[in-house]
């Protein structure tokens, strides 16, 4: 039994189709990357997958101990985050507000756990700094952590590595491979199709419709990765 | 010096003096923990909008000569507040435009109908104490200020107990709402609790002012402090005592209530902007 089942999912605004007969899983320990052209609907499936929005039609089923709401999610950063004044501890701890069920407050447990997730990252030391005061590498690293306090089952990572450059690039690719080597699922959205065939065990590349799923060596011979081939690859959009 | 005390000392022995300044901080403290969301969550024109909306439905209610006219106030003011908010990050309409809209054609409406149906000899005069609140802060009946009570302690504790909520719903409503956080539940809290302070503090400062009571002591505060909690604290002190020390000054020198307080949050926020400036130097 997979984490997420998509069965022929129908993605769309308002009755117009954005992408269509999306088919895919994600099982436990499994890399899945997602590539796409612009406005091929990868944000719209997100947001499926985030229960943000319904399908159109097709479902997504949740299996193998894992409920709708444990997806650790790293968002594409917005404007509100860049000016926000927030401690990184604060941020970090604000994962666990789903574990607290109906309690007002955090206990031991939610404290301990964020602490865990900052010196898996690396970002401990910061945790007194204000957020919008940190690079943008220590930014993904904070956000990562509080992904992981909120579950370490299936990270959903939105183009994380947008606006870093080369070397905390590798370093964050690094850290994710790392953490999935650990037993936790990512599912990455990504133009940087050269990192997404050097990392990622699965392959989804949808358009119009899915155009490809499958492992990353079936992805080499298909006709899809050819597209991608032809346009010299996608890094630099 | 001692001139200034026993004056103070003279008016304090009023109650309607007693009962504006407990009511007067009370909404400066509701209205500055909740002005820090508002500021983030890019709503600071809510109050705004808000208020005007309140002015056209006292107008409705005034010309209708309902005795009490929080019971229509209210009601309205929270039903379009609901309206403003429910949306959150995902609207089609952007925030700004539609609090603009209806902002505007409130205050139209309310100053229509004052004008066509008021009963009243001075409709100018009517019109200029809703929209600076002149002297209602300090003709205040006791059940009025009991009310007043209530209600900010009401919002105080709501606030407190949802404070984490609160936070994660400003900061990220999607991540939020993807680990199962009930995001829209929290963005309703906040609409029906901005709703209530800016109908509470109308009375204070009218409805053209009170969006400085909700967004000068967030301002402020985030110029020199960076964590949350730290400004909520923050903009809770800085509104409290300009609310009271402006409120002591317009009893003294007899200014007016609600832009002397404004005043005060404007000069704190010019303060706190330089000591930002100097410091990030």
């Amino acid at each position: 039994m997979a984490y997420i089942t998509c069965k022929d999912l129908t993605l769309g605004y308002g009755g117009a189709v954005v992408t269509k007969h999306i088919q895919f899983e994600v099982k436990k320990g499994d890399y899945l990357c997602i590539v796409g052209e612009n406005g091929a609907g990868k944000s719209t499936l997100i947001k499926a997958l985030l229960h943000l929005m319904e399908p159109m039609s097709g479902e997504i089923v949740y299996g193998d101990g894992m409920l709708a709401a444990e997806i650790g999610y790293l968002p594409q950063q917005t404007m509100i985050q860049r000016d926000f004044p927030a401690s990184v501890w604060e941020i970090v701890l604000s994962g666990n507000l789903a574990k607290c069920g109906r309690r007002p407050f955090y206990g031991k447990k939610e404290k301990q756990a964020a602490e865990e997730n900052m010196k898996r990252m690396s970002v401990w030391d910061l945790r007194k700094k204000c957020y919008r005061d940190l690079s943008g590498g220590q930014q993904q690293r904070v956000l990562l952590a509080r992904a992981l306090c909120a579950t370490s089952k299936l990270l959903l990572l939105d183009e994380p590595v947008t606006g870093l450059d080369p070397k905390v690039t590798a370093e964050l690719y690094e850290l994710i491979r790392e953490l999935n080597q650990n037993g936790t699922a990512v599912i990455m959205v990504s133009h940087d199709i050269h990192a997404a065939t050097a990392y990622a065990t699965h392959i989804l590349h949808i358009g119009k419709s899915q155009l490809f799923f499958g492992t990353r060596e079936e992805y080499r011979g298909s006709e899809a990765w050819k597209l991608f081939e032809g346009m010299g690859g996608m890094e630099n959009e | 010096m001692s001139e200034i005390v026993s004056r103070l000392q003279f008016y304090m022995g009023y109650p309607f003096v007693t009962y504006a300044l407990i009511v007067g901080t009370l909404i400066a403290l509701c209205s500055s923990m909740l002005g820090v969301t508002l500021v983030l969550k890019r709503y600071s024109f809510i109050g705004d909008g808000l208020s005007h909306v309140a002015f056209g439905a006292m107008a409705v209610a005034a010309v209708l000569h309902l005795t009490n006219d929080t019971l229509l106030v209210m009601p309205v003011t929270v039903l379009v507040a609901i309206i403003l908010l429910r949306g959150g990050q995902n609207t089609k309409i952007k925030g700004d435009a539609a609090i603009a809209m209806l902002s505007v054609s409130s205050l139209a409406v309310g100053y229509l109908v004052m004008n066509v149906f008021s009963a009243s000899a001075n409709v100018s005069g009517d019109v200029c104490s809703t929209l600076f609140g002149s002297t209602s802060i300090l003709t205040l009946t006791k059940t009025e200020v009991q009310l007043c009570v209530i209600l900010s302690l009401i919002v105080i504790v709501l606030f407190l107990l949802f404070y984490n909520r609160i936070f994660a719903v400003t900061f990220d409503e999607n991540f939020a709402k993807a680990t199962g956080v009930k995001a829209d539940r929290y963005n309703l809290l906040i609409a029906v609790i901005i709703a209530v302070i800016i109908v509470l503090g109308m009375n204070l400062v009218g409805s053209l002012l009170i969006s400085a009571l909700v967004i000068f002591p967030a301002l402020s505060a985030m110029r020199i402090i960076e964590n949350f909690k730290g400004v909520v604290i923050c903009s809770a002190l800085i509104s409290v005592s300009c609310a009271f020390i402006g409120m002591l000054v317009s009893i003294l020198f007899s200014t007016p209530v609600g832009s002397t307080i404004v005043a005060a949050d404007l000069i704190v926020f010019l303060v706190f902007c330089l000591i930002g400036k100097i410091r990030r130097k």
